[in-house]
């Protein structure tokens, strides 16, 4: 340890410490322009300059990257440095007269209108001051080297290698994130009309995938982290404190032996773009169920505020029901949950805002514990449902402080009129439809699908949560749209019968097998790899095969191919089919 | 009288008995014509039992099997499929039109599938006509057992 | 006490299965000191009015061989089966119909056609076909009538017992002998109606040497076309092999000497159709999903109908072609 004094006061501080860290330690308050924790000292804006005292001897030097030795004492606010920070400032000022941080930087060390005029004066409010913090980020952080600075003395600059866009710039966004004056912008350049920010993936490259989820710990999205793209930043690892972070962590296949299978792997929402008339995609404003969902999230983009694209609030909101849903050209089936989720969004739009709210149904469909009545709440809010299908949502261009409006055309059914509804922002239900991996997932545990395309069941109204495969179990949305207490129930269900059988310990299985006859089996293995379930073995010692009665599942694949008919399949024998064929065709 | 086809129809437990039932539940109109056999996969479904079929007096035999990649059983229908093939090539040295034997995959989900292959297969073996294999075969044998010079 | 009498008799068939009779060498002697032959058109001189002369079942063992193709071999066969205690149906053509009976795939008019009229060989200007009655200056010339179809024995008479094979092994051949013998001479019961004689109950691969394993097949070749490896199954080498549907007790001969088993011993026990078992075996083991690929493995095997039902034809489901 080493014992300095700063301003008086007395501090140990470990070697190799630098003043300014010393300082900090401390409560001494030493300006920086140019020095940032995440990297060495850079030391180019001289501003922290401090006086060091060794017995008779004083030095001037720059506390960001001095280090402490054993006895000196260092002054920070003596009359000499008081004046070379003065006129430092003057300097910087002169150049950069507009730059918010050095504005700020001034005012505190008191520094007036400079002395002096800057040959190169920068009025810009975002001119580079040339602090190097980009520079120093993109080298020593993300390790990706691609900007650095260009010239000399007063013609310094920061530029891209060769002054073009680099393909080594992996668009990480630290420089634009460490530079005080906003210099460095991110431009999202393919701008498309949809707000990026709307995105359900995650923001960050370490993030906690569900808010609700057990255990509650980040993960590392390894596709957009910089280490896993530079090998350089972490700065996660850098600020965790228990060291928690470990970028050798893998993907790993794990096997796991169980008895019986839940599959609940939810739904995908339709893709509201396939109907064009209602622009999503190409509107602005024109949102889909879940993005709103995401709107209205205290995590989400706008913190949970409703805004248009714009960061307005909108004077009026039109939310369109059955998108996609009870429709024969995409899905014949209702929802169900749709009708209730847009009064909610409703309820919280008339929390929120002042905005006009306006619900396009086709039937108002409130059929659940307490749904009814919570419809009837928000006619009572004075949100306004009109039943008809809407036609069609265009855009038109204003000239006043909304420059673009939407327009909701549809037939009020009720009231037998035309209308078309001026919105600033629709929100579209999108129909609830199977996930696009589904049929790679129904094989693979040999299920089948409804007409609808989701999970069937075994029976639609006396075993809705089991299928024909033995063992495995659906519940949810997989199995067709369902809202929170059906899916709950389903659920519960489900889990009851596969306790069930773990209490028992053993299961039943159909007598449907097939069995090999030894006396009639010659061993010519036409029937060994035909089994998908591997349970044809040989017996090289007796020449024979032989079915493994636990694997078998009873399909007959064996029985109708063995050419000794050695194979009799349990239940559907040669002579059980012939003696049905012959009844058959009696008549 | 019209001729009323009789056709077999050996179906898969998990598919298509599944799909001709959903058919029926549906009240989708098919023709009485298909007797149905169901096994547990068409993969169970025997050439033996297809030829036994037409001796015994059917007119058309239609196989139904999940589509491909969705047997229950994984790929008892492409031993269905292979089977159907050779055996289609063979109908035709006993003179036997390769029409009368057909094979379709037809889902659970797919009742009105069901329906339509149903009802054309049916309306095709018509159009055929009787198979008759065992008054017709015994019919060879003339009388008169002399060659005209 | 008179020795038993036994009757041989050769109708539709190539005259192999009287050659293995001959075959078993010197047991031959045994059967001349035991049985009293009083029918044997091939080996000794006797007439049908002989046989028509005897009492119903004088005759004590009928060794009945070839399949029925005319009028002549069914009267035969209804004379042998009226004349004689225990009928048997003798090598592939009696019991199941045998090549001949691949002349059910035809009509007898394409025969005729074919025969009388347009073989190279054949010179027939006038288009004469043989007619069952002939006038010629001395009289009439009579001659079998040809049926449309070829029958096994079991077909047209009530058989009690079947040696399978084309021609049955002589070595099975002696044996049953010697088991006749001794059920003769010791008063032991016979085996029941319709049993197999000779034969195994398993299937050729049974006997078959040659290792074997899972079965994959992407080509299939005629024995011709490739140079089989002769301890490898012969299907695991895509050469068609009816073994696994054939009934044992030759001994696998045909394998034995490098030629697949052509199935000349019939269905094994549970099989009602060898060709259709044959089929549904090789089509499964076939490895392809793609249905054009299917097809184009599947034209490799030519004549399936020939491949499969060289021998059993006649005794098949179909029993032949409907033309
Ligand atoms: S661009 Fe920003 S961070 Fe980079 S040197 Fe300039 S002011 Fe500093
Ligand atoms: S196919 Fe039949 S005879 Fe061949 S090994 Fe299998 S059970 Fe035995
Ligand atoms: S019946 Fe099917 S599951 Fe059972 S052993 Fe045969 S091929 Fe395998
Ligand atoms: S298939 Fe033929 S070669 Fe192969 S084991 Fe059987 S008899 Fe032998
Ligand atoms: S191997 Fe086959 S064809 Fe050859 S003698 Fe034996 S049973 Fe007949
Ligand atoms: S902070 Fe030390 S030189 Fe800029
Ligand atoms: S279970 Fe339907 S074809 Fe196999």
């Amino acid at each position: 340890m080493i014992t300095l004094k700063i301003d008086g006061i007395e501090v140990q501080v470990p070697e190799e410490t630098t003043v300014l860290k010393a300082a900090e330690k401390v409560g001494v308050w030493i300006p920086t322009m140019c020095h940032n924790d995440l990297f060495e000292p850079y030391a180019v804006c001289r501003l922290c300059s401090v006086e060091v005292v060794r017995g008779k001897r004083s030095r001037v030097v720059t506390a960001c990257n001095y280090p402490v030795s054993e006895g000196i004492e260092v002054l920070t606010d003596s009359e000499n440095i008081r004046w070379i920070r003065k006129f430092l400032m003057e300097l910087i000022l002169s150049r950069w007269p507009n730059v918010k941080v050095v504005k700020e930087m001034a005012e505190k060390l008191n520094v007036g209108k400079p002395r002096y005029e800057s040959l190169e004066k920068d009025e810009a409010e975002d001119a580079c001051i040339l602090c190097g913090q980009c520079v120093n980020v993109c080298r020593e952080v993300v390790q990706a080297n691609v900007i650095g600075f260009s010239y000399r003395g007063i013609k310094r600059e920061v530029v891209l290698p060769l002054g073009e866009q680099s393909d080594k710039c992996i668009v990480c966004g630290a420089c634009a994130l460490v530079c005080p004056t906003g210099h460095i912008k991110m431009v999202i350049e393919d701008y498309k009309g949809k707000k990026p920010e709307f995105t359900l993936g995650p923001k960050t490259s370490i993030y906690v995938p569900t808010m609700q989820g057990i255990p509650r710990v980040p993960v590392i999205d390894a596709e957009s982290c910089i280490h896993f793209k530079t090998g350089g930043c972490e700065v996660c690892a850098k600020v965790c404190e228990p060291h928690a972070v470990n970028y050798d962590m893998k993907d790993e296949i794990v096997e796991i032996d169980v008895g019986q299978i839940l599959l609940s792997t939810g739904y995908d929402i339709f893709d509201a773009s396939k109907m064009t008339q209602f622009g999503y995609g190409r509107l602005n404003d024109v949102y889909s169920s879940l993005e709103f969902e995401m709107m209205l999230s205290s995590m989400g983009p706008t913190s949970g505020k409703v805004l248009t694209k714009d960061g307005k609030e909108p004077r009026s909101i039109g939310i369109v029901h059955c998108v996609g849903s009870r429709d024969t050209n995409h899905h014949p089936y209702c929802s169900r949950v749709c009708c209730m989720y847009a009064l909610k969004f409703a309820h919280l739009v008339c929390d929120r805002t002042d905005a006009e709210i306006y619900q396009f149904y086709i039937d108002m469909r409130a059929f659940g514990k307490g749904y009814e009545e919570f419809y009837v709440r928000i006619l009572d809010e004075g949100v306004k449902v009109i039943r008809g299908k809407v036609a069609e949502v265009s855009e038109v261009t204003s000239s006043g402080e909304y420059k673009n409006q939407l327009i909701i055309r549809c037939e009020d059914t009720l009231a037998g009129k035309i209308l078309e509804v001026p919105v600033d922002m629709v929100i579209l239900c999108n129909a609830i439809e199977p996930r696009k991996d589904i049929d790679a997932v129904r094989r693979l545990f040999s299920i089948s699908k409804s007409p609808d395309g989701f999970f069937l069941e075994r029976h639609p109204k006396l075993d809705p949560t089991s299928t024909m495969s033995d063992g495995i179990y659906i519940a949810g949305c997989a199995q067709g749209p369902k809202d929170i207490p059906d899916t709950v129930a389903q659920a519960s269900s489900a889990a009851a019968r596969i306790l069930s059988y773990i209490s028992k310990g053993e299961v039943e299985i159909d007598p449907v097998r097939a069995w090999i006859d030894d006396k009639y089996c010659a061993g010519c293995r036409i029937c060994n790899n035909l089994c998908p379930y591997t349970a044809i073995d040989f017996i090289e010692e007796k020449k024979i095969s032989q079915i493994n009665d636990v694997l078998c599942k009873g399909c007959g694949t064996c029985v109708a191919a063995c050419p000794a008919s050695a194979i009799t399949g349990k239940g559907f024998s040669d002579a059980q089919i012939v003696a049905e064929l012959e009844g058959l065709l009696a008549i | 009288m019209e001729f009323e086809p009789r056709i077999i129809a050996f179906f898969c437990n998990w598919c298509t008995y599944t799909g001709a039932d959903l058919a029926g539940v549906s009240r989708l109109k098919s023709p009485a014509n298909i007797r149905v056999i169901r096994t547990m996969c068409s993969g169970r479904v025997d050439p033996t039992f297809i030829l036994k079929a037409f001796e015994l007096g059917a007119d058309g035999i239609l196989i139904g099997g999940c589509h491909p990649g969705d047997c229950h059983y994984s790929e008892g229908n492409y031993k269905a499929l292979r089977r159907v093939h050779l055996l289609r090539k063979m109908l035709q040295s006993f003179g036997i039109d390769e029409k009368r034997l057909r094979l379709e995959w037809i889902s659970a989900s797919e009742g009105d599938v069901y329906q339509h292959v149903a009802t054309e297969f049916t309306a095709q073996i018509r159009s055929l006509g009787p198979l008759n294999w065992k008054q017709r075969f015994e019919q060879k044998e003339p009388k008169e057992q002399l060659i005209a010079v | 006490m008179a020795k038993p009498k036994l009757a041989l008799y050769w109708a539709a068939s190539c005259g192999g299965c009287e050659v293995a009779v001959l075959d078993i060498e010197v047991k031959i002697l045994d059967v001349a000191a035991f049985f009293d032959i009083i029918f044997w058109p091939c080996a000794t001189d006797f007439k049908y009015k002989d046989v028509e002369a005897m009492p119903d079942k004088s005759i004590t063992l009928c060794l009945f061989n070839g399949s029925i193709r005319n009028s002549e071999n069914e009267k035969l066969a209804k004379l042998l089966r009226a004349k004689s205690v225990v009928l048997v149906a003798f090598g592939s053509c009696a019991h199941e119909g045998c090549i001949p009976a691949l002349a059910n795939l035809t009509t007898k008019e394409e025969i005729f056609k074919t025969v009388y009229l347009d073989t190279v060989s054949t010179y027939n200007p006038e288009k004469r076909f043989p007619q069952p009655i002939t006038k010629i200056k001395e009289g009439e010339i009579e001659i079998p009538v040809f049926y449309e179809r070829v029958k096994a024995l079991d077909q047209v008479v009530d058989v009690d017992y079947y040696i399978p094979g084309c021609p049955p092994q002589s070595t099975q051949v002696a044996a049953v002998i010697e088991a006749v013998i001794d059920i003769l001479q010791n008063g032991k019961p016979l085996p029941p109606k319709g049993t197999i004689l000779g034969a195994g109950d398993k299937t050729c691969c049974d006997e078959c040497p040659r290792t074997r394993e899972e079965k994959k097949i992407k080509h299939f070749y005629r024995p011709h076309e490739i140079f089989a490896d002769p301890n490898k199954c012969l299907l695991d080498q895509g050469i068609i092999c009816l073994g696994p549907a054939t009934r044992s007790g030759c001994g696998a001969l045909c394998v034995k000497a490098n030629v697949p088993c052509r199935g000349c011993y019939g269905a094994p026990p549970n099989v009602h159709d060898q060709g259709a078992k044959m089929m549904s075996a090789i089509s499964s083991v076939i490895d392809a999903q793609d249905p054009a690929e299917i097809d184009k493995i599947i034209q490799e095997i030519v004549d399936p109908v020939g491949t499969f039902y060289r021998f059993s034809l006649a005794h098949s489901t179909l029993k032949g072609a409907n033309l």
